[in-house]
């Protein structure tokens, strides 16, 4: 049966020291068995269907990746680690759908609780929410593949085949219209210029990735000669 | 043509794909429950209020309720391109929508495709961008096993005074990383549509940038604040249904 004994606040910190120790050992443990399967599931597939992850294009499209999704990385583990804590930040970087799902959900679980960023209380407050947050996107996703499944032969129809090849411009369109919406002091200037390089340069029509990098990079000076012009306040 | 691109999708959608899929996610599963019973067992240590516990986990879950669906709507539009197991996987398991099409598309236009499109994939196509995907998404994973203990230690003693403060630049960063991304693609869609005479890539951008404007509306001016949990699918799938009747129209 449980311990009744109420502990005294030293106790508290001293006890929860080690209970931290031990969230940093296993969550490092389970953090490289999931990194590994998760590695491991492409070839697996590849053995299924009968081909192999060509490395060289590999590391092409993983630069490409890396370049802008790395440092991004960095800014979301530095923002968002005080706000979750140890436990729930193992958790989270491990299950994804962090800045629209897990972050939100876990601040609205610590403020019902009312516990203050940095205490014991959060750390457990937001493990149990990012936890059981994870298990209920696992059982809705899995819910509805399953009723996806009977669907397939819907969704493959070649019919679909242009809806299906555009989901990038569908996506850009929508997350465009919201970022602009955000930073519309300075959005105009990196979407002429993008659109009069790929007037003036058809070839990266084709070469978004670079174009991407270059933009970005731009659009990020603009916005720092902008901040420091104090154009930006609100 | 076609009886190979559908052969493709029947392969990609494979029992036994669905199979190595559901045990990926049934060890992030097993994860998700040793911590939430460890952090349950703490809870009750140092002497927190058991129906407190209960609250958090009943709150977070009809929380995540909504934004579920909309995971899922996204798996539906990823499911025509990569068929329903990768997306599933990807969308259970450490990734968002936002990040997953746009690297399956950095992805594919580096193994040499010109986009995401099922038409041109192959299968060493598709596990080269499976690859990518995976390896692109792990610097949150990898920053946590190797500092995530140094750091917290440095967190530790310093508590944050409550409150927002004002922006820094590190917010305006990546609201400008953002903004340049969506103008990269937009701009070539616009270089399309210009220089191919190719307007569909641009008309679904413009029938998702409507939608969207449609949601901003009702969110703030109307106090439907819940639509935020579904916006994103909801225009690309509106998006995407426009783009086939528009196909059909030209």
């Amino acid at each position: 049966m449980e311990n009744k004994k109420i502990l005294s606040e030293q106790e508290k910190q001293a006890w929860f020291a080690r209970y931290n120790e031990g969230v940093h050992r296993e969550g490092r443990i389970w953090t490289i068995v999931c990194l590994g399967f998760l590695l491991l599931i492409p070839f697996l597939m590849g053995m299924i269907l009968g081909a192999m992850p060509d490395m060289n294009r590999f590391l092409r499209g993983f630069i490409n990746v890396a370049i802008i999704y790395y440092p991004t990385s960095l800014v979301e583990y530095l923002i968002y680690v005080p706000m979750l804590g140890s436990g729930a930040s193992y958790l989270s970087f491990i299950t994804g759908n962090l800045s629209n799902l897990k972050i939100p959900c876990a601040i609205n679980a610590r403020e019902m609780a009312q516990a203050r960023v940095g205490t014991p209380e959060n750390e457990i407050i937001s493990t149990l929410s990012v936890a059981t947050s994870s298990l209920v996107t696992v059982v809705v996703l899995a819910v509805g593949v399953l009723l996806l499944v009977p669907l397939q032969g819907v969704l493959t129809n070649p019919m679909l085949t242009p809806a299906f090849d555009n989901v990038v411009p569908a996506l850009f369109g929508a997350l465009g219209f919201k970022y602009f919406l955000k930073g519309r002091k300075f959005a105009a200037i990196p979407l002429v210029l993008s659109s009069a390089v790929c007037i003036l340069m058809p070839s990266m029509i084709r070469q978004t990735s670079v174009l991407l990098i270059i933009i970005g990079a731009l659009t990020i000076g603009v916005s720092f000669v902008f901040y420091k012009k104090g154009a930006l306040e609100e | 043509m076609e009886m190979m691109e559908v052969s493709l999708l029947d392969r990609l959608n494979a029992p036994a794909m669905y199979g190595i899929v559901a045990l990926a996610i049934a060890l992030v599963v097993a994860m998700c429950v040793y911590f939430m019973v460890k952090s349950w067992r703490a809870g009750v240590k140092v002497g927190m209020d058991k129906a407190v516990l209960k609250k958090a986990i009943i709150s977070s879950a009809t929380f995540t309720l909504l934004p579920a669906f909309s995971v899922l709507l996204g798996v539906v539009a990823l499911s025509g391109s990569m068929g329903i197991p990768l997306p599933w996987l990807r969308l259970s398991v450490i990734g968002n929508l936002q990040y997953e099409v746009n690297v399956a598309q950095i992805a594919a236009t580096g193994v040499g495709l010109s986009g995401l499109k099922i038409t041109e994939l192959t299968p060493e196509a598709f596990v080269t961008i499976a690859l990518v995907m995976t390896a692109g998404i792990l610097g949150g994973a990898l920053l946590c096993l190797f500092t995530l203990k140094a750091y917290s230690k440095k967190l530790s003693g310093k508590p944050r005074a409550a409150g927002a403060s004002k922006k820094t630049f590190g917010d305006w960063a990546m609201v400008a990383m953002f903004v340049g991304m969506c103008a990269a693609y937009i701009g070539s869609y616009v270089g399309q549509a210009a220089v191919e005479s190719a307007f569909l890539p641009l008309a679904t951008a413009a029938v998702a940038a409507l939608a969207m404007a449609v949601c901003e509306f009702l969110e703030r001016k109307r106090a439907m604040q819940w639509l935020e949990n579904f916006d994103l699918a909801a225009c690309m799938l509106i998006a995407m249904a426009a783009c086939v009747l528009l196909g059909r129209a030209v």
